[in-house]
């Protein structure tokens, strides 16, 4: 019975060692320990064995069944890591092939920008409104101080829809509308589109956008004006950016002033974008004139502010190095799918 | 306004360089707008002589040349074909700079020995607009002998810049040398030093000679006359020939070159009649007659109406007044006897005959901008100096001054202290003081503030602050920002709206595009639109660029679909594009009040898609601007397909259409591929959209599927079918989905299968077969009393 169990232990443990996969481990498991199996048969022999002998063989046997166990577990385990480690080197894929990513769309760039005006300007507590781009003349110039026979409102300048009502040549009457309707404080900033009858080329369009800004408030001094455009052109371009305000003239604001950006460019060492001039006009802007403070029922010995007007269109050319503003227009994919 | 310096420092020290100059300039409100510095690039070119030309004995088309330039004779071998010996001429001699970088060293031309160049006008950059055209080619000979080896640009003027200034309208005063010496002198802390007038007069009196009478005195506030006798018209010198042309005035002869000359420097428009032209010896400053007719200076006959001022002799006109004279009095080289008139035109009145007659002339632009009265009688004072100076002629005694209504000098009280606080500087009433005076403004101890009379912009206290404030410098103004406690920033719900709507486009694979908002009349034919269409009703330009740009557009339909065709005319494959913008409606033709701006979302698309890759972007478009209760329903439209159409319903209102572009549509604007359009109102979506965001708890119970297959008529929808599963099964249908449409062998023609899957769920409590079986028989009941399902076993 001794040989007999000894010879089953070297039996399984030479089969164990053939064994290739799990179908075949699990025949084994059958043949020695199942309830037909070698070792159970071995067992079932017990009864004609001595008293003394049938507990030693019995343990021996129980020995060698723990033993095949062990060994079956552990071939089946070396089994599976094997077959997990084919399975992985199976599943090798280049993962430099293309992707199955979607095309998302885009922001049109003058959008993009525009987002980012407001959210500087908001920064700085100011709200954003809108206005008719269709307007009455009165709120386009007379309401802004514009003279009667100041040559903008000629119909070579500007569009007409009929003698009082026309297409708005920047985004200045909303000035008027709010002031007419809201008392100090006031900080908006209006965007739109606006409309001058220029042909198309690559700086001019007949539609284009600005950014209009308007503060009034008792206190407001042309110090907070150059404060909060400078924080406006550092936010924008960045903080190396240096700005210089010119006198300039504008009928809605005295003083007024242009302010020049160092050339985001070149730094302002002078190049194409800037013409060698190392800076580039970004805006106009001034001190609200008391004659439109007054026109909108706002009294100029109590309040005082400042406007700005913002060539969109032309901050967003500069901020993404656009050379031709029919690009904005044209809306080619190539070109959309840039920003 | 082009200003040459070393005419400027006539009136002015400029005792900086001139990048320093044109800064400061600019940083005091005189926009410089370009510099040329002449001859800067200009090194070792002398005046030589030729004293010798001889054929070079191996070329043709040279010759040998004996130059003395001074200190030395040379030989220059040129290809010149104008020169000739005894020829003053310019000369780069060995080792010289020329402008753009040319060098000049001496070296063989065909074997002859050649030690420099001669110079044409081109080769020293001299501006070739105003030159006469003897110097445009070949060799600049120069006029006179001058001494041999002087420095060319002594010569010619070269050692000079020329620098241009942008003057804004409210400034004209500044469009003249003294204007802007003015400036230069407050922008540098010097003096303004006006040119010595005296004129000497013979003792004639001009009263028998010419008779001046101004009978509109509104549109003519001065009138001033003087008359030169014994005039002699020939060229003007040499120095007033080179300030005209740097000033970009081509020289004519003495007596135009003054009054250009007198324009230029002071800013009043001059102009001179040949007297003995004159009928009646008499000026006479009228309206013209209705139907009037003049031959002007530039040979055309203009036909003049009322309200335009006219100078006339005795018989007919003889100037349009402030805008152009005419050739019946024009100054000729028979002219003996002249009369210069210095006058004042009112602005408006020149601006508007301008206008009319579509002529305008630098005297005009002058005019039309304001120009003071007190200078007509100073420039016909200069003008007559000037003549004297050249030797032109006599001036004969006494002069006409008709001036009525004198012009004020208006004066403006200026708060100092206010000013102070309103620029956020701390300037110095001393300071201020001193800014305006160097302005020519006179102040007294109160800061009663007097403007000179040719500062018309001058008229509140604001104007004050801002010639305080430019003088003073922009730059020395502290940054500051405001306190933002009082105002709180930020978006509006549309607003955000609006960017919500573009995050959800965008992620979807759409482009932002942005087009005009003015259109063709054309483009409703091209989009399909029946004639009785609404939409036609748009609002026109009275002045379009062009008929392609003259109507305010509509709808966004023929901007995207003008999209869609450049972009498939570029051989991109497909593209996928947005505009939320603003389409311009109104009830009433002609406008007359403000348009209805209506926003609203356009949507255009092409490539390898289909309608329902459309429909799926609106449907996420809704439901992420959780509106809910939408339908999308079928529909027409005229530039949509008639079968693939579909309109869009929130709240029983309908919002827009989405679908197939037409294929007469698609014809029209040249694109052969399928493309879906949608077109929405965006006002009336924001409107609909539910700001609030509840939270659903998640389901406790669990979910039964139940699969149906019903055959119905082909005309029966999908959207029916759905809607009766929702109606019937109530709150405990969670979901149904459409799994698969059969046509075939086993349905009959003009029926079809459709097979949908239902989610049961309840809220409060596992579902029994009995009560689902309960619903879902409901269901399939309604399905066949509505719309005649039968259920497929």
């Amino acid at each position: 019975m001794r040989e007999k169990l000894e010879k089953i232990k070297q039996e399984s443990i030479e089969a164990l060692e053939n064994v290739n996969n799990l179908q075949q481990l699990e025949e084994l498991r059958i043949k020695y320990l199942g309830k037909k199996g070698d070792l159970t048969q071995v067992l079932r022999g017990m009864g004609a064995l001595s008293a003394e002998e049938r507990p030693i063989v019995g343990q021996l046997a129980n020995e060698i069944r723990d033993y095949i166990n062990e060994k079956i577990e552990h071939t089946e385990y070396c089994l599976k890591r094997r077959e997990l480690e084919n399975r992985l080197r199976d599943e090798f894929i280049d993962v430099t092939m293309p992707s199955n990513k979607k095309e998302l769309g885009n922001r049109h760039p003058i959008t993009k920008v525009l987002d980012e005006v407001k959210d500087i300007f908001i920064g700085m507590g100011f709200s954003i409104v809108e206005g008719p781009e269709i307007e009455k003349v009165y709120y386009n110039f007379d309401a802004l101080n514009v003279s009667k026979f100041h040559p903008a409102r000629d119909m070579q300048d500007t569009f007409y829809i009929t003698e009082d009502i026309l297409l708005r040549t920047q985004t200045s009457p909303m000035q008027a509308r709010i002031m007419e309707k809201n008392q100090p404080p006031i900080r908006i900033i209006v965007p739109g589109r606006v409309y001058r009858a220029d042909e198309i080329d690559a700086t001019h369009s007949p539609m284009f956008h600005q950014i209009e800004g308007l503060v009034v408030d008792k206190g407001i001094t042309m110090a907070n004006l150059k404060g909060t455009l400078d924080v406006f052109a550092k936010e924008l371009y960045g903080d190396t950016i240096k700005t210089k305000f010119r006198p300039h003239h504008f009928p809605f604001t005295e003083p007024s002033a242009e302010m020049d950006c160092s050339c985001v460019a070149c730094g302002g060492v002078g190049c194409r974008v800037c013409k060698g001039e190392g800076w580039i006009e970004v805006l106009g802007a001034g001190m609200v004139h008391p004659n439109v403070l007054r026109q909108c029922g706002i009294d100029p010995e109590v309040y005082s502010g400042f406007a700005f007007g913002i060539g969109l269109d032309r901050i967003a050319m500069l901020k993404y190095d656009i050379d031709d503003l029919r690009l904005m227009f044209e809306n080619d994919k190539r070109f959309l799918s840039q920003f | 306004m082009l200003v040459p310096v070393k005419w400027l420092k006539d009136y002015v020290d400029i005792n900086v360089d001139i990048k320093t100059f044109a800064d400061a300039m600019t940083m005091s409100g005189s926009k410089v707008e370009a510099v040329e510095e002449m001859g800067k690039e200009i090194d070792n070119v002398v005046v030589g002589k030729i004293l010798k030309v001889d054929r070079h004995p191996d070329a043709d088309k040279l010759v040998i040349t004996q130059i003395d330039v001074g200190n030395e004779t040379i030989q220059i071998v040129t290809g010149a074909t104008n020169i000739k010996e005894g020829d003053y001429i310019p000369v780069a001699q060995n080792g010289s700079s020329l402008p753009g970088g040319v060098k000049i060293k001496k070296g063989k031309l065909r074997g002859i020995e050649s030690n420099g160049m001669l110079c044409s006008a081109q080769e020293l950059s001299i501006p070739l607009d105003n030159l006469p055209p003897e110097l445009l080619d070949g060799i600049y000979i120069l006029d006179k002998e001058y001494p041999l080896g002087m420095d060319i640009k002594e010569v010619l003027g070269l050692n000079d810049a020329v620098i241009d200034f942008e003057i804004t309208n409210n400034r004209p005063d500044c469009l003249s040398m003294i204007g802007i010496a003015r400036e230069a002198a407050a922008t540098l802390g010097e003096k303004l030093k006006y040119p010595e007038i005296v004129v000497a007069e013979n003792d004639e009196n001009i009263s028998n000679y010419v008779s001046i009478d101004v009978q509109n005195e509104e549109l003519c506030p001065r009138y001033t006359a003087r008359v030169v006798k014994n005039v002699k018209i020939q060229a003007s010198p040499g120095w007033m020939q080179d300030r005209l042309l740097k000033s970009g005035v081509r020289p004519i002869n003495n007596i135009v070159d003054i009054t250009n000359y007198v324009m230029i420097e002071m800013g009043q428009p001059m102009h001179a009649f040949d007297l003995d032209k004159l009928a009646g010896k008499k000026i006479i400053v009228r309206n013209a007659k209705e139907g009037e007719k003049l031959t002007t200076l530039d040979e055309v006959e203009r036909t003049l109406s009322e309200s335009m001022l006219v100078i006339s002799d005795q018989d007919r006109a003889i100037a349009i007044a402030g805008i152009m004279g005419s050739s019946n009095s024009e100054i000729d080289e028979s002219t003996k006897t002249l009369v210069f008139e210095g006058a004042n035109f009112q602005a408006v009145n020149i601006r508007l005959s301008s206008k009319k007659l579509g002529l305008r002339t630098e005297a005009s632009s002058r005019y039309e901008k304001g120009i003071d009265a007190e200078l007509a009688e100073k420039a016909l004072e200069r003008a007559c100096n000037l003549v004297q100076l050249l030797g032109a002629g006599e001036v004969v005694g006494g002069k006409k001054d008709i001036y009525s209504v004198p012009k004020q000098s208006k004066h403006i009280k200026l708060d100092t202290e206010r000013a102070r606080k309103f620029i956020g500087a701390d300037i110095s009433t001393e300071m201020m003081k001193e800014y305006l005076e160097s302005l020519e403004f006179s102040v007294d101890s109160n800061f009663n503030v007097t403007v000179p009379t040719f500062r018309d912009d001058v008229e509140i206290e604001a104007d004050l602050i801002e010639e305080v404030v430019r003088i003073y410098g922009y730059e020395n103004i502290p940054s500051s920002l405001m306190d933002t406690t009082f105002t709180q920033g930020g978006k509006s719900y549309n607003q955000k709206l609006v960017d919500r709507a573009k995050d959800i486009l965008t992620a979807q694979g759409l482009f932002e595009v942005y087009t005009y908002s003015f259109v063709s009349p054309g483009v409703f034919n091209k989009i399909n639109l029946k004639a009785e269409n609404p939409m036609r009703n748009a609002i026109k330009l009275i002045n379009p660029l062009g008929e392609d740009q003259s109507i305010m557009r509509t709808t966004m339909i023929p901007n995207i679909m003008e999209v869609i065709a450049r972009n498939y005319n570029k051989k991109i494959e497909d593209g996928q594009f947005f505009e939320l913008s603003k389409v311009y409606l109104t009830e009433k033709l002609p406008l007359s009040d403000l348009a209805e701006e209506r926003e609203v979302l356009t949507i255009g698309m092409y490539g390898n898609i289909d309608f329902f890759d459309l429909k799926g972007k609106v449907e996420n478009l809704m439901e992420e601007l959780n509106i809910k209760t939408y339908r999308i329903l079928s529909s027409n439209h005229d530039s949509l397909h008639p079968g693939r159409t579909a309109e869009l319903i929130i709240n029983n209102k309908r919002i827009g259409w989405l679908g197939e572009v037409h294929p007469d549509v698609l014809d029209n604007y040249g694109v052969p591929v399928r493309a879906f359009m949608a077109e929405l109102n965006f006002d009336e979506i924001i409107n609909q959209s539910n700001p609030e965001i509840k939270y659903r708890s998640l389901p406790k119970y669990p979910s039964v599927s139940r699969d149906i297959a019903v055959v119905v008529n082909e005309e029966i929808t999908a959207g029916q079918i759905e809607e009766i599963i929702k109606n019937k099964g109530g709150k405990t249908v969670e979901d149904v989905k459409l799994f698969d449409i059969y046509r075939g062998s086993q349905i009959e023609n003009g029926y079809k299968s459709m097979a949908y899957a239902i989610t049961y769920r309840s809220d409060e409590k596992t579902l029994t077969e009995e009560e689902i079986s309960k619903v879902h028989n409901k269901i399939l009941n309604s399905l066949a009393n509505q719309v005649g399902a039968i259920l497929r076993q």
